[in-house]
């Protein structure tokens, strides 16, 4: 069946996996729901002791069983030790077909790859995957189908209910004996929680592991004890220096700088730029000279960012340390100078599911004005790939892309016009991640293409002449007179993975790698 | 009748290894008026072919976009140059500069070569234009002759590395080793109407000396700096682009000027000073540099 953005999506897909179609951005705006509750076991008894003294001892009175779904945050980022301490022992166990739930797995995961080669792990949700495991996802090891949301999409599927968590393994930086958790302090510092909250709202068992147990009461805390089930204390949850790296230098690739050039050209020249404007933007090196540009541009005009929201950096937190913006809301951290910018009162941490979720009752990319992003591909229907490389591999994340592109007023896209000897803009992308009708602008370093829904854009950068304007069309067809039209990537006919849309529906599948 | 492109802006010429073709496929994104690809010290001795091999195709494949196109050959005390000439002429170049030039005959033995590969390669005999580096004392002081030396010579360079060695001084970051060179060479270059161009400024984190710099080569009346990094592009356009009210005041002259000389006057005042034909050259100077620059919108 053809989708809103002209994907076929197999029959047996939509069958297997009880999913419609994607069939545009606001298919299931207004459409009432009814949420999903866990089954818990309360703690009535004061004499109950909640420290466990191991993984194992952990996973046996949680019940773990074969066909069990386990959960996970990303917090720890390339540093995470906890997803391959719990799987290990859930191997060793010899429980099979196991579903990982994540918010994201790195290069740090490559350990589950024997794990999924022998049936231990048969399914995967997550934001995305790279390195080995997405390697081992696309050329076919997974027995089931690897899942990609996003991170409001992921909230959203534990929310209905759609994914169902037995047991949600939850990294804490301190907790205390009895349950609560923070993100701030510790040895694996990670500033925030916000993208387990929803496992300890709606998993049936929760688990905290952490390597610094602080005394009761470690208030406030971000995951109550009241989410619970059981504390366990290990060496070592995490690789502080893999975690929330040192401040990125700021990068002196002269193409990124023209590219955030244009891209800040953009944003102070459109009409959401004004006093209280707000703004969420990534970590890459156009991205943070971007916010440094606009930060220029703020001060000589005098403009104050109402908020700013997103993966923190030391680029917006200064923002908010200069007193340039108002208010910082973070669902994640990615250097330090981000987490301790956590002490700044007006610096908040906010749960996933505020951040991005489509289907609660209005989630906070509703509220914003402009986000910087990046993407793999960009096509001339300005669909955007993230997640799968021009070779057919997955390798990348959703993130938050879906939900911050569609939730913006102005969604700009950075992306350079040829990756290597890649076009990043073509006329199909390799996988749909992100549809067309949720981005604006795009910025490459040959011009800046809008997107012809968006004419007030369009006339408003037509007004200032301050960006080489060309279409979408124009950019792809200078970029295949550089390096040609590439043959599309050849795939087998097995789905190895789905892109999920924020809203629960197929956006595209991934097709197994064809063998040579 | 001279080359068309004899006199075109040259305000920032950019130096590119030919060894790395990253480098080179796409470098008018940065909008320099010139790229200098370079055969001859940014290329390992042993990757010279490689390089000549590079620069051929980029010259045939890529459109530059306008972006001119010279080709730094290596030097003539080498067995590479002719080589070098062949291919820059074959591929396409624009121009051709010419390093460690010492006198007159440097030039015109490159000029020979030049014509004989444009015969070769069926390009109009003429077509490629000639830039010559003075890296020596020697050079610095045969400016007057080198400039003078061919139709074909469009300008002239300081290239300061090798020349303040063989002035036996380390660069200073001052200009104060270059004072003589750069005083000499842009009075030759304006005897011969040719175009005068400033050595490299390497050390890239400090932009305001490089900033200075740029400010004092613009007003001795250098027509452009050569440069190592993209971001130096901007720094040099900004100084070199007239301003404003420079613009205005030059195209109020212009027309006091022909106004007053229809009406037999020779002496006048605009905006409070004294002006008289002698100021006429200089308007039209500034006029042009703003139209080539793109910041001049008016009919003159």
């Amino acid at each position: 069946m053809i989708n809103a953005v002209g994907r076929d999506i197999p029959e047996e897909i939509i069958e297997i996996t009880g999913k419609e179609p994607f069939q545009g951005n606001l298919y299931r705006d207004d459409k009432p729901l009814t949420l999903h509750g866990p089954t818990i076991r309360p703690v009535m008894n004061n004499e109950k002791s909640k420290l466990v003294a191991n993984i194992r001892e952990a996973l046996e009175k949680c019940g773990a069983h074969d066909g069990m779904t386990v959960s996970f945050h990303h917090h720890f980022r390339e540093g995470d030790l906890i997803v391959n301490m719990v799987m290990k022992e859930i191997h060793e166990m010899g429980l099979k077909n196991i579903r990982i739930c994540a918010s994201s797995l790195g290069k740090a995961h490559s350990a589950l790859v024997p794990m999924i080669e022998d049936g231990t792990i048969t399914d995967i949700e997550s934001s995305g995957v790279r390195g080995a495991i997405g390697e081992a996802i696309s050329n076919g090891k997974l027995k089931g189908l690897a899942i990609m949301r996003s991170h409001g999409g992921r909230v959203r599927s534990i929310a209905t209910g759609e994914s169902h968590i037995d047991i949600a393994f939850i990294g804490a930086p301190t907790a205390d004996d009895y349950g609560n958790l923070r993100g701030i302090g510790g040895k694996a510092d990670c500033g925030v929680l916000s993208y387990a909250i929803v496992d300890g709202n709606h998993a049936d068992y929760c688990v905290a592991i952490t390597d610094c147990l602080v005394p009761y009461p470690n208030f406030p805390a971000h995951i109550s004890q009241t989410k619970v089930d059981y504390v366990c204390v290990v060496d070592e949850i995490g690789i502080p220096s893999k975690i929330a790296t040192g401040a990125a230098k700021p990068t002196t690739d002269q193409r990124k700088l023209l590219m955030a050039q244009y891209c800040t050209d953009v944003v102070v020249n459109t009409p959401w730029f004004k006093d209280g404007f707000s703004y969420q933007t990534g970590v890459g090196g156009a991205s943070i000279a971007s916010t440094q540009y606009l930060a220029e541009i703020m001060r000589e005009r005098n403009i104050h960012m109402g908020f700013g929201v997103g993966g923190l950096t030391k680029a917006m937190c200064q923002l908010l340390e200069d007193g340039m913006a108002d208010v910082m809301l973070d669902v994640q951290d990615f250097d330090l100078d981000a987490v301790r910018s956590l002490k700044n009162v007006n610096h908040h941490r906010i749960p996933a599911a505020v951040y991005a979720n489509p289907l609660n009752k209005g989630a906070v990319v509703n509220k914003l004005d402009y986000v910087v992003l990046a993407s793999l591909e960009v096509d001339v229907h300005f669909n955007c790939n993230v997640v799968v490389g021009s070779d057919g591999m997955i390798t990348g994340a959703q993130g938050g892309h879906p939900d911050t592109a569609q939730g913006a007023k102005c969604a700009i896209v950075i992306c350079p016009l040829l990756q290597g000897r890649i076009p990043a803009i073509c006329t199909d992308v390799t996988t749909v991640t992100t549809p067309g009708e949720s981005i604006d602008v795009v910025v490459t370093d040959y011009g800046v293409a809008v997107n012809p829904a968006r004419q007030d854009i369009l006339e408003a950068l037509k007004e200032a002449d301050c960006v080489p304007l060309k279409t979408i069309e124009e950019l792809r067809d200078i970029a295949y007179s550089i390096v040609g039209e590439p043959d599309k990537v050849e795939f087998g006919d097995r789905v190895v993975g789905i892109i999920e849309a924020r809203d629960g529906t197929i956006m595209d599948v991934v097709r197994q790698i064809k063998e040579v | 009748m001279s080359h068309p492109d004899k006199y075109r802006l040259r305000r920032t010429m950019m130096f590119l290894n030919c060894q790395k073709p990253s480098l080179i496929k796409d470098p008018y994104v940065y909008k320099p008026d010139s790229i200098m690809l370079d055969l001859e010290d940014a290329v390992a001795e042993r990757e010279k072919d490689a390089a000549r091999y590079s620069l051929y195709h980029a010259l045939q494949e890529i459109d530059y976009r306008g972006v001119e196109r010279v080709v730094r050959i290596n030097g003539l005390d080498t067995d590479l140059w002719r080589e070098d000439v062949r291919c820059a002429v074959a591929g396409g170049c624009d121009s051709i500069r010419i390093p460690k030039t010492e006198t007159a005959d440097d030039v015109r033995t490159v000029e020979y070569a030049i014509a004989e590969a444009e015969r070769e390669f069926r390009r109009p005999v003429g077509s490629v234009l000639i830039m010559a580096a003075l890296e020596s004392a020697r050079g610095v002081i045969n400016a007057m002759s080198i400039c003078d030396s061919s139709e074909r010579l469009f300008g002239i360079a300081l290239s300061g590395g090798d020349f303040s060695r063989d002035l036996q001084v380390p660069i200073s970051g001052t200009g104060v080793e270059f004072m003589g060179a750069r005083q000499h060479m842009i009075i030759a270059a304006r005897a011969a109407k040719v175009q005068c161009f400033d050595t490299v400024w390497t050390n890239l984190d400090d932009m305001e000396g490089f900033r200075k710099e740029v400010e004092t080569i613009h007003a001795m009346g250098f027509d452009g700096k050569s440069i190592v990094n993209p971001r130096q592009i901007p720094v040099v356009h900004e100084i070199y682009t007239p301003k404003q009210k420079d613009i205005v005041y030059a195209e109020k002259v212009v027309r006091e000027i022909e106004d007053k000389r229809a009406k037999g006057i020779g002496v006048f005042t605009v905006d409070g000073k004294m002006i008289d034909i002698a100021f006429y050259d200089g308007a039209k100077r500034t006029i042009a540099l703003a139209k080539a620059s793109g910041v001049y919108k008016g009919d003159l």
